[in-house]
């Protein structure tokens, strides 16, 4: 009786009749094959351990070095000037927020009207293709060339530094990925209960109102909340437009601390307490991302 | 089998109820491909016309054609009358979205809403502004689609998460809501096992005390069983391209028993399909 050879090497199978043999269909561990495998599953583990090992590294650096300045002072007062001691960064969560609050406003409704456009109006038509094109592209749009053209657009004309021209900049990083979340989760309505509105004699308007939007609302909203979460850690668009002010906001059109910038500008500074404070802010920046990340994936949640 | 005395009626021949739907299709065309023609498909009142034919003969797009669901295909072109209470629904000044108000439908597929079982029946009675009691209406429509038993006390539960049978009747519940004088089922039991056929099947029986129902159906002894009238639909491929017409059309018994085409009687055989 001749014993079938199953290593991969002789992977094509003897086909003489097997009824008048039995083939070992037992493991060896120790064949070329097996050990190939252990190597490679080995080598995926390492990969995603090492994948893991940033993030890691970052948030216990960021515990370890900002988290002990982490109180009500550096949460709510003013910078310190070059030798203070103590301050925090109030104005910049303020600022930070503002613009973040302006960019969703300026760009979710745009967002989600061209996904309307693109998902359902007319999904095939020259303009869908181009716009969908375009929007792919601007995900990957360098952030700071968003500031640079909104420094030409809005604070050369406006004649100042704001929080207007800076939720613009930062809206125009978030549009493209607002428009290809929503539209996605929009598309991704089955046709079936379209049928089924159109059936119930729904005008168009009435199966995106009643069907199309609440349906596809978690992945809208999923995507809404992971282009906050982008928009508030972005620093670059906010050189050119935002600046920097060491008070409270009290008007949109003046220039307007953000945590990102603060970080940037304190980071390089010579002086230990203004370095602190960048940790401090790179702590509570974190953490709101981790927020509009955790809020993004309650909210995504499919409820029906 | 036990057949239920009300299934054993159907089919037997019955005094001619008024026509609610007169159906008198010329040609149907989805672009400049002739899909159906000649086609004379009257539907009468509190019956179940069922529709039979092999795959391509038509019989989905004329059902589709009664509430203008095939309006939705932009290449879809209707040439003839279909009259609805003296009324052609083709008429220039009929609003399709009306006509589909009075005509309900049920689909191959359930398809109800991602939202609670309520909210999928009270839907119809809400887009048509019905301000008196909902919660009444709701429990009338799912007792009238034989599911209230099994869904009363989860109305708060996504439609979804429903059995394929118990979301079929879901769709009927839905559809009947808000009391439509037809209701177009296009094979709603195809995607269905048979135990789920089965109650479905009743249903529709029941629903034909006051409903007029016209039903797609691929299995012919699912028309032998519930349908009161047939139609007979075949597939015209002299022309070099397949074009679906009405070959013949009757009380059901006789469409399966003595038919006076030689086409439905080989269909009926199962010598073809």
């Amino acid at each position: 009786m001749s014993v079938p050879d199953l290593t991969l090497e002789s992977s094509i199978r003897n086909l003489e009749p097997t009824s008048s043999r039995m083939p070992s269909l037992h493991r060896a561990p120790l064949e070329i094959r097996a050990l190939k495998s252990g190597f490679l599953t080995a080598l995926t583990w390492i990969g995603a351990i090492l994948a893991s090992v940033p993030l890691f590294s970052v948030i216990y650096m960021l515990l370890v070095e900002g988290g002990s300045r982490l109180n009500w002072e550096t949460l709510t007062a003013l910078p310190p000037s070059a030798f203070d001691l103590g301050g925090g960064f109030g104005n910049a969560i303020v600022g930070t927020v503002v613009m973040v609050g302006i960019a969703t406003l300026v760009s979710v409704p745009i967002g989600i009207l061209a996904a309307v456009y693109l998902a359902i109006l007319d999904p095939d038509s020259k303009l869908a293709h181009t716009v969908r094109f375009l929007a792919k592209v601007l995900t990957g749009f360098p952030s700071i060339l968003a500031g640079v053209f909104v420094y030409a657009v809005m604070v050369v004309t406006m004649k100042t530094y704001s929080a207007l021209a800076g939720g613009v900049a930062l809206a125009v990083l978030m549009l493209p990925t607002v428009v290809l979340a929503a539209e996605q989760a929009m598309a991704m309505v089955p046709k079936k209960m379209k049928d089924a509105a159109y059936g119930m004699g729904c005008t168009r308007t009435q199966v995106i109102w009643k069907v199309v939007l609440p349906t596809g609302a978690p992945g809208i909203l999923t995507g809404v909340m992971l282009a906050i979460a982008g928009a508030a850690g972005n620093s670059a668009p906010l050189l050119f437009t935002a600046l920097f002010s060491d008070y409270y906001l009290r008007s949109l059109t003046e220039p307007t601390a953000s945590l990102a910038i603060l970080i940037f500008n304190f980071s390089g500074m010579p002086y230990e307490n203004q370095i602190q404070l960048a940790w401090a802010a790179s702590l509570v920046l974190v953490l709101i991302v981790l927020v509009f990340n955790i809020l993004a994936r309650i909210i995504g949640r499919q409820k029906y | 089998m036990n057949a239920n005395p009300e299934m054993m009626a159907a089919g037997t021949a019955s005094p001619r109820n008024g026509i609610v739907m007169d159906c008198q299709l010329e040609k149907v065309f989805y672009g400049d491909f002739l899909a159906v023609r000649d086609s004379k498909v009257p539907i009468e009142k509190n019956k179940i016309t069922g529709f039979i034919g092999p795959s391509g003969c038509g019989k989905s797009t004329v059902l589709r054609s009664l509430n203008r669901m095939n309006d939705l295909i932009p290449i879809f072109r209707f040439q003839g009358k279909v009259s609805y209470h003296g009324q052609d629904i083709y008429d220039k000044k009929v609003d399709p979205v009306v006509v589909r108000r009075y005509i309900g439908m049920v689909f191959q597929q359930p398809n109800p809403f991602a939202m609670s079982i309520y909210d999928n029946v009270a839907f119809g009675l809400r887009l048509n502004g019905f301000k008196g009691n909902l919660d009444e209406r709701v429990e009338k429509a799912l007792q009238g689609a034989a599911c209230w038993n099994e869904v009363k006390d989860k109305l708060k539960n996504s439609g979804l998460s429903l059995s394929g049978g118990q979301q079929q009747r879901l769709c009927i519940a839905r559809a009947i809501a808000t009391e439509p004088d037809v209701l177009l089922m296009d094979e709603p039991c195809s995607a269905l096992d048979p135990i789920a056929t089965r109650r479905v099947e009743e249903l529709m029986i029941e629903l034909k005390e006051k409903y007029t129902i016209a039903l797609v159906t691929h299995n012919m002894q699912q028309a032998m069983r519930v349908a009161d009238t047939t139609a007979f639909f075949g597939v015209d491929i002299s022309q070099g391209s397949r074009t679906g017409y009405l070959v013949e059309m009757g009380p059901t018994r006789k469409i399966f028993e003595e038919p006076e085409q030689q086409l439905t009687r080989q269909y009926v055989r199962g010598e073809f399909s």
